[in-house]
């Protein structure tokens, strides 16, 4: 593994792995989760023409992104969405600040939005003096903890009551409790007036439709109708990939999504936002932004292979899937984006020095392709990561492709190659195997194998000496 | 430093598009959601909608202010607001005359002045454009003269729907309403009241939209 990465995988998956309390929480939450979607999803083959149809019109869509994302601007632009582009985070936090600069404000309201932690953007405006409150509740509670999400759905996923209680004591001054009832109405208490008198407020997108430049919401608690509907002004920040091309795409993109998110048929809301508030309506915000996010999304592109990691609609569901995710949970992933989704999105945009590690944070067990709604093909983008990290650099298209690559094993494989082409070689190292090989020091590769397994015992002789001697017995 | 991301954007996507090859397959099947028999839309929608803690009731174009009337006074609700100049106005005013404590508070004028009135009703009142019987979904456009905030700030959301507007699936909402020919600023599916399950998988109605949402049919 690369030595020069900051971020250590092992030791976050160590620590993760002996909190027993994150794990009993997120295990009983996923369980829930699974259980739901499955109920949702009642019939297998219904599924799979939904899902081929949502791969369809996401894949189709990208085929025609830079086509589409120009009718979006124009079509946004026609019917008064002001439209910005944004090549890294650093841009799209410049663009979320100056807008706020430009109204004097102060005071931020979120709906929930992935990319906005993408870009660390409530960092980024605390140090500007601006106030980013998030208004989802489970944003809301790891805000309050100073925590980042564990999961893209669920962010305070990894917390159970008495924990939330506790943040909300601690944090909040009210009285400990934990009754969930109660502990929902202090958040709607306290964000009912952060809504009421917010400047300006702030939202992700789920789908973008290109035909009629509309940004398509989907919740169930109503604070992004709040976000989008009450402050003066919306801004609302997409990743490039999330455009589609027309209405008629929706209905299986939604029912997909929302089922797999939460294994809800429909969310409560599901919000349709083509303009500002027009001349004669009486509410809605003066002024709409939407911010279009590149951040290396463009390069995925590029490759026929890696593209596919542009279909996601961050439903969550391979996270919830997941055997490694359901027993390490998110914050082990150290990333934005954490599960089957985050350890092919990660290594990408933040290169394979960095977050190369992920790619090797699971067992290829294929959970995630079998219910990704989208049919993204996880698990060979998952080797087609690790062969970067290992392949000679300059061979591959991802940042910092060969960091991983290491002499020894290189000359490790070359001896066995060398070993499984000459046959005297072969029956050499048999031989040796099976006299010697239970006195093979359990150093390197071998212990890191054999901490957690049997050490395999050599059989004396092969079988293709017992069989010379002995005669094939069975016809 | 705008344009300049734009156009680089736009060119490497181009680019992109080129080496990342782009041959979708057809699709040799196509999903549609399930039909439902149009005597049968109702019950649908009442079922879904009431599994997610909606009251639906129904009503005839003769009473449904009586029943209105009836919802209002046991829930002893005071302060109403809605869209003065909706279809239901005038039926609305005329049920208060006879039956009195409530008061009546029409939004006319914009969010800003309108805003701590609005922020203290507790139950707000809106038409609909229709509804949706797969998934038990209301479907809203609102105007000038029903704005947005209408069925989101009130803890209590009551919503008028006509039996012959509800369609079957969305697809068919979309196709027979001609959704696309022409977007309103905003256009908004309601399914059930305001719920979060953010706290161990807990489900809990009324986070920050109304706590509750009664949907009076029609027929």
């Amino acid at each position: 593994m690369p030595k020069h990465s900051t971020f250590d995988f092992k030791a976050h998956a160590r620590a993760a792995l002996a909190d027993g309390l994150m794990r009993a929480n997120v295990r009983s939450a996923l369980d829930g989760l699974r259980a739901k979607r499955l109920a949702v999803f009642p019939d297998a083959d219904e599924l799979e023409v939904m899902r081929k149809q949502a791969e369809f019109s996401k894949r189709r869509a990208l085929v025609r992104l830079p086509e589409l994302l120009e009718q979006l601007e124009r079509k946004c632009s026609e019917n008064g969405i002001i439209v910005h582009w944004a090549e890294t985070k650093e841009e799209g936090n410049a663009i979320v600040l100056d807008i706020m600069r430009a109204h004097g404000a102060t005071r931020l309201v979120k709906g929930k939005s992935m990319v906005s932690e993408e870009m660390h953007l409530n960092a980024f405006l605390q140090e500007h003096g601006i106030e980013a409150l998030e208004t989802d509740l489970g944003e809301f509670i790891i805000q309050l903890n100073n925590e980042p999400p564990s999961h893209i759905i669920v962010p305070a996923v990894h917390k159970n009551r008495q924990q939330i209680g506790k943040i909300f004591h601690d944090r909040l001054g009210t009285p400990f409790i934990e009754d969930v009832e109660k502990l929902n109405a202090i958040a709607r208490t306290i964000l009912r007036e952060k809504f009421r008198n917010a400047e300006v407020g702030l939202s992700g997108v789920n789908f973008a439709v290109a035909e009629t430049g509309t940004l398509v919401l989907v919740e169930n608690e109503g604070n992004g109708r709040m976000c989008t509907t009450v402050p003066p002004v919306h801004i609302a920040l997409m990743g490039l990939e999330k455009v589609i091309e027309k209405l008629d795409d929706l209905p299986p993109l939604l029912r997909l999504l929302t089922g797999s998110a939460t294994g809800q048929r429909v969310t409560t809301y599901v919000n349709f936002i083509s303009s500002p508030r027009k001349e004669g309506e009486k509410d809605g915000p003066r002024e709409v932004h939407l911010v279009i996010l590149d951040n290396g999304r463009s390069s995925m592109l590029a490759d026929h292979e890696l593209r596919h990691t542009l279909q996601c609609i961050r439903c969550g569901t391979c996270l919830n899937h997941c055997p490694v995710y359901v027993r390490i949970g998110g914050h082990a992933y150290g990333s934005t984006y954490p599960g089957p989704i985050g350890s092919i999105l990660m290594p990408q945009l933040d290169g394979l020095k960095e977050k190369g590690e992920l790619a090797v944070a699971s067992s290829l067990c294929g959970a995630c392709e079998e219910v990704c709604p989208v049919r993204i093909p996880i698990p060979a983008i998952l080797r087609r990561l690790r062969e970067e990290s290992n392949e000679p650099a300059g061979t591959g298209v991802v940042l910092d492709n060969g960091c991983s690559r290491s002499m020894l094993e290189v000359a490790a494989w070359k001896g066995w190659q060398m070993l499984n082409t000459s046959p005297r070689l072969y029956a050499f190292a048999l031989r040796f195997l099976g006299r010697f090989g239970h006195l093979l020091p359990a150093v390197g590769p071998l212990k890191a194998w054999t901490n957690v397994r049997t050490k395999p015992h050599f059989a004396r002789k092969s079988l293709q000496q017992l069989a010379r001697e002995e005669g094939v017995r069975h016809e | 430093m705008n344009s300049n991301a734009r156009s680089r954007i736009l060119d490497r996507l181009q680019s992109a598009s080129r080496s990342g090859g782009g041959y979708v397959p057809e699709l040799e099947r196509s999903w549609h959601a399930a039909p439902v028999k149009p005597s049968e839309r109702v019950e649908l929608l009442k079922q879904r909608m009431e599994l997610v803690r909606t009251e639906v009731r129904m009503a005839r174009q003769d009473n449904w202010g009586v029943l209105l009337g009836e919802l209002l006074a046991s829930r002893r609700i005071q302060t109403v607001a809605y869209g003065a100049e909706a279809w239901f106005g005038d039926g609305l005013r005329r049920m208060v005359r006879n039956d009195n404590p409530l008061e009546l508070l029409p939004y006319a004028a914009d969010i800003e002045e309108f805003r701590d009135t609005l922020f203290n009703v507790e139950a707000g009142i809106t038409g609909t454009r229709g509804g949706i019987a797969e998934n038990g979904t209301l479907i809203l456009w609102p105007d000038a003269v029903e704005p947005r905030l209408l069925s989101l700030v009130p803890p209590i959301h009551i919503a008028l729907l006509r039996a012959d507007a509800i369609y079957a699936t969305l697809e068919e909402a979309m196709r027979e309403m001609g959704w696309g020919a022409e977007m309103p600023s905003n256009a908004l599916l309601i399914s059930g009241p305001s719920k979060t399950a953010d706290i161990e998988m807990t489900l809990a109605f009324g986070v920050h939209g109304p706590k509750e949402l009664i949907v009076i049919v029609i027929e």
